[in-house]
Formats: structure tokens, C-alpha cells, sequence
């Protein structure tokens, strides 16, 4: 009952805090209510953990999981190199270098082009993360095989977003380029490939988060005794919730940082682009 | 229509692939299997055969290639046995069976489809109230597209520890997880549709002395139908992945996700390759299935492009 109590208590007054926030406008609002919205839910999370005296078992309270996060920084950073730096990466750079060089190759055939548009879409919607257990087979169980998983699976969206995108030019802009007797590199370069890059980079921000998805899920068939995926499922096993929550925190940062890395470049590369004026 | 034929152009150029690929991937394999049958193959001991490359492996045993098609634990099987093992796991099979895929799939399915309906319907809903409280907007709505950048999946072995201590199995934890990945693009599209009405309009209404309510149910409801297709599409194959995710590691013991782990750990790998492609088919009805209700209603709403 208490808890219950202290619990609406506190949504009661972040809420009141977020109403305030709003009413005064945009400036602070814009960066503070989120954040005192989040607050809120840690805190009723916290609250209603200790005084609900929920298992820690069943649900850690963030502090705990604070604690653990701090204490374990060792293990959690081996496990993001081997995760993230090695399986995630390797892959997604080596899936988004095939996904271009096929895209620029697909392109200069209209034919193949209009085949590889909603070939490579209905791919996209597949669950390729079932393709795991099989490249585990092959590749072995260390990070080669995460990768293999990973560049698979941001193969097709990045595939559909350039094919997509180098071909958003009007007819008034390749006419200007052959005015300027532009052959197809220059043609490609100069304009075909920057107009793709708001298309390029829409790919890439969607691949971001499968990378990491296909990276950990592809430990849960066999991986070397380091890796989050590994972590998560064995502390599951050993009912050590208070890492599993620490490790699904890494993730959180990781993914989070791998998109603001790539809607950072985005901006640096498009700034011409309407939907990056300010 | 016209592009029927470089769709069906692209598929066989990816069916030549795979197929050519058997050969390599499976040589070694089906060397050892002939010798053990009493071929004579070359070289004669499997030590130097594991220094020879696949393809001068294949050039050097030429009467063994037609072999690496009918391997029964092959590393990559063929086109043909895939589809065999499919025919023989749906229809071969009574649905009643533990090894039918009809059975499996129903069982993935049904918590794809509860998932996909929760999700949907508390998506609808948290679009709704961002679109008309202020508070909500500012707060909850930077979460909901931060937390596409997540890995939501890694998530999904805790959500079933967590619902098994508390006593609930079976269904409704795979349904969950789908639930969380169907609501966010629910969520972002929906607020995207229900704000796609522009000023114009807006203020039509207002000279109507149209009340927020008649505003909702009259032009942003039906403004926002394509935005919401666009996002069903997404959701459902997310809900699917997210089924199928949650039947993995949690030994889980029916449903697609559990038919790959069987066939991966027993060393059968066309159990495997036919899951896989089961999970893929069903994926396919049902964008196929959300494409088709979306061009009939867009149709007769009059909003078809």
C-alpha cells in the first residue's frame, strides 16, 4: 500500500514538474522535460523496488544495478570489444562497403534495377537474425561469424536505400550534366551520389541498431566465454539480473552513440539537404 | 507488371549462386562420404584432403560432385532439399505432430499476433496522447526515438526469466517482446500521420466550428491511415523477429525460433535451413497480407496513389 502511495507520489510530482516545463515554452522544455520524465520513471523504478520489496532477483533497483555496472567496468568492456568493436563493426562496415559497390554496379542497369528494388526490400523484412546458428557453423564461434550475421542483415536495407537514392535526380539535373559533356564517373560522382546520401545515410542510421541486434543475438548460439550476448544469457542462467541489466545499459550507450555517430557525419555530408537546415 | 521479369531475374541470378556455392561448401563432406562407400578419391587421406582448396578438390574428384547435393547433414544443403524438407514438414506431416512446421508456426505466429496486437493498440493510443497533451509530446516522445536506437532484443531472455518467476509462461512472454518491437515504429508513425494534416485544412475545420473530437475522427484519423500501414508493415515483421528471438535462449520447445536451435544443436541442419525459410514465407504472407489491406482501403478511401 505504501509503496503504491509513494510511488504515484512521485509520478504525481514529475508530472507536475513536466506541466510547468511545458507551459513555460520552448527553450528549456526541449532538452528538460525528457530528461525529468526519465527521472521520474528511475525513480518510481527505485522506489517502488524498496519499499514493494520486489526480489532483487526479479527486478534490481537501478541503484543496484549502478553499482554493478561500476564494479564490473573490467568485464563490461571486454565484452563490448569483443561484441560491438569486433563482430558489430567488423560487420557493418563490411556489409555497407557490399551494399554500395552492388548498388553502383545494379544501377547502371534500369533492368536490375527495377529486380533488386523490392527483391532487396522483402529481404530486408525477413528475420535474417535466424541465419545465426549457421553461420556459427561455419565461421566457428568467434567474432568472425557475428560478423558474417551482421553484414548480412545491413546488407538489404543499406542495398535498397542507395539503389533508391542515386536514382532521386530529375531530368533537369542529369541534362545540365551532360551539357557539361559529364561522362558517367563525373556524373556519378559530382551529382548521382551526393543526391543518394540523405537515402545512403537513412540506410545506414536503420543498420546501426540491426548490427548490434545481430551481434548479440548471434551469441546465443555459441560464442567464446566473452561477448554481451554470452553475458546476458549465462547471468540469466546464474539469476545475476543486476549484470544482465548492466550489460543491456552498454548496449543502450553503444547503440545510442553508434546512431548519433552516423546522424552526426549525416549532417557534416548533407547539410545541404532541406531536412538538415536549421 | 513490368516488373515481373526483372524481379524473377534477380531471384534466379541468387538461386545460381546458392546453387553453385553447394559444390565448394559441401566437397570435403562428400569426398570423405564416397571414400567411406568405397570410392576411390584423391588425395587418399583426409589430413591432406583438409590442405586442398574446395574448387581443386572438386576438379580432382569430378564423379563426386553430384553427391554434394543429396548430402543428408550437408553444410550448405541444396535448393531442392530445402524445399523437400518444407514439403515434408508441412504437408507430409499431420499438424498435430511435433515435427510438423504447421505446428510450430502456429505457435510462433499466435504470440506474433498477440504481440502485434498489444503493441498496435498501446502504440494507437500513446499517439493519440501525444498528439494532444503538450506534456506528453515534450516528455515521452524523444524516449520513444531514442529507444529505436536500442538493441531491444537483448532484452528478451531477462522479460521471460522475469514473467517465469512471477508465473507466467508459455504465450505471453514472446508476445511481450514482439509487443515492445511492434510500438515504437507504431508509435512514430502514428504521430508523424496524425500530424500530417496541414494548416489548411486545419483551419477548414475551424471555420466548420469542428470541436478537437470532430477534428480527431474526421481529418486526423483518416489523414494518418497511410503513415499507419506504412508503420503495420514494419511492426509486424518486427513482432515476427521478435517471436522467433524469444523462443532462443530460453529452451523454448516449440515454435520457429526453437526448430533452428534443435536443428543446430542435434547437427541437422535441414531442420535448420527449413525453419528458416518457414519463418521467411510467413514473414512474406504477412507484410504480403498488410500490402494488400492497405492498397483495398487506401482504395476506397480514396487516398490511393
Amino acid at each position: 500500500m505504501m509503496a503504491l502511495a509513494a510511488v504515484m507520489l512521485v509520478w504525481g510530482a514529475g508530472w507536475v514538474i513536466n506541466l510547468m516545463l511545458a507551459r513555460r515554452g520552448q527553450g528549456t522544455a526541449g532538452w528538460a522535460a525528457p530528461l525529468v520524465f526519465g527521472l521520474t520513471l528511475l525513480l518510481i523504478w527505485e522506489v517502488g523496488v524498496r519499499l514493494g520489496n520486489v526480489s532483487p532477483i526479479i527486478l534490481p533497483p537501478p541503484s543496484a544495478i549502478a553499482v554493478t555496472f561500476a564494479d564490473s567496468l573490467p568485464t563490461l568492456w571486454a565484452d563490448f570489444a569483443q561484441t560491438i568493436l569486433k563482430g558489430a563493426l567488423t560487420g557493418y562496415v563490411c556489409g555497407a562497403l557490399a551494399a554500395f559497390v552492388v548498388a553502383v554496379l545494379v544501377d547502371r542497369s534500369d533492368f536490375l534495377t527495377r529486380g533488386i528494388l523490392p527483391v532487396g526490400a522483402f529481404m530486408a523484412a525477413l528475420p535474417i537474425v535466424g541465419t545465426a546458428p549457421i553461420f556459427v557453423k561455419w565461421l566457428g564461434s568467434d567474432w568472425p561469424s557475428k560478423a558474417a550475421v551482421v553484414g548480412v542483415m545491413v546488407f538489404f536495407p543499406i542495398l535498397v536505400n542507395t539503389v533508391a537514392g542515386l536514382r532521386d535526380t530529375t531530368q533537369m539535373q542529369r541534362d545540365l550534366m551532360r551539357t557539361y559533356g559529364a561522362g558517367y564517373w563525373p556524373s556519378l560522382l559530382k551529382l548521382r551520389v551526393p543526391a543518394a546520401l540523405p537515402f545512403v545515410f537513412n540506410g545506414l542510421k536503420i543498420a546501426t541498431t540491426l548490427a548490434l541486434i545481430g551481434a548479440i543475438v548471434a551469441e546465443f548460439f555459441g560464442s567464446p566465454t566473452v561477448g554481451m550476448g554470452f553475458r546476458i544469457s549465462t547471468s540469466v542462467g546464474q539469476l545475476a539480473l543486476d549484470l544482465v541489466w548492466a550489460e543491456i545499459v552498454v548496449a543502450a550507450l553503444a547503440g545510442s552513440a553508434f546512431y548519433g555517430a552516423m546522424a552526426l557525419i549525416e549532417r557534416r555530408l548533407t547539410f545541404w539537404h532541406p531536412s538538415q537546415r536549421r | 507488371m513490368r516488373n515481373v521479369l526483372p524481379i524473377l531475374t534477380v531471384v534466379a541470378v541468387i538461386l545460381g549462386l546458392w546453387v553453385m556455392a553447394v559444390v565448394p561448401m559441401n566437397i570435403h563432406l562428400a569426398v570423405d562420404q564416397a571414400q567411406r562407400d568405397g570410392v576411390v578419391v584423391t588425395p587418399e587421406t583426409p589430413a591432406a584432403r583438409q590442405d586442398v582448396g574446395a574448387l581443386a578438390l572438386a576438379a580432382r574428384n569430378t564423379g563426386v560432385i553430384p553427391a554434394t547435393y543429396t548430402l543428408d547433414r550437408p553444410r550448405l544443403p541444396g535448393p531442392q532439399q530445402v524445399v523437400a524438407e518444407l514439403w515434408k514438414t508441412t504437408v507430409g506431416t499431420r499438424v498435430t505432430s511435433k515435427q510438423s512446421l504447421v505446428y510450430h508456426g502456429w505457435v510462433t505466429l499466435s504470440a506474433t499476433l498477440l504481440g502485434f496486437a498489444i503493441g498496435t493498440g498501446l502504440g494507437i493510443a500513446l499517439a493519440v496522447g501525444i498528439v494532444f497533451f503538450r506534456t506528453m509530446d515534450l516528455s515521452v516522445m524523444p524516449w520513444a526515438i531514442a529507444s529505436q536506437t536500442i538493441p531491444i532484443l537483448a532484452l528478451a531472455p531477462m522479460i521471460i526469466v522475469i514473467m517465469g518467476s512471477l508465473g507466467i509462461q508459455g504465450l505471453l512472454p514472446k508476445a511481450i517482446i514482439s509487443a515492445y518491437l511492434s510500438f515504437f515504429p507504431v508509435v512514430v508513425g502514428m504521430v508523424k500521420g496524425l500530424r500530417s494534416p496541414d494548416a489548411m485544412q486545419v483551419d477548414l475545420l475551424r471555420t466548420y466550428h469542428a470541436n478537437a473530437a470532430q477534428g480527431f475522427w474526421k481529418l486526423r484519423l483518416p489523414a494518418s491511415m497511410p503513415y499507419l500501414f506504412a508503420s503495420l508493415k514494419i511492426g509486424i515483421s518486427a513482432a515476427l523477429v521478435g517471436a522467433i528471438v524469444g523462443e532462443l535462449p530460453t529452451g523454448a520447445r516449440a515454435g520457429f525460433g526453437a526448430r533452428m536451435l534443435v536443428g543446430d544443436q542435434y547437427g541437422q541442419p535441414l531442420v535448420t535451413w527449413a525453419a528458416l525459410f518457414a519463418a521467411a514465407i510467413t514473414a512474406a504472407v504477412l507484410v504480403g497480407l498488410f500490402s494488400a489491406l492497405e492498397r483495398v482501403s487506401l482504395k476506397r478511401m480514396g487516398m490511393a496513389r
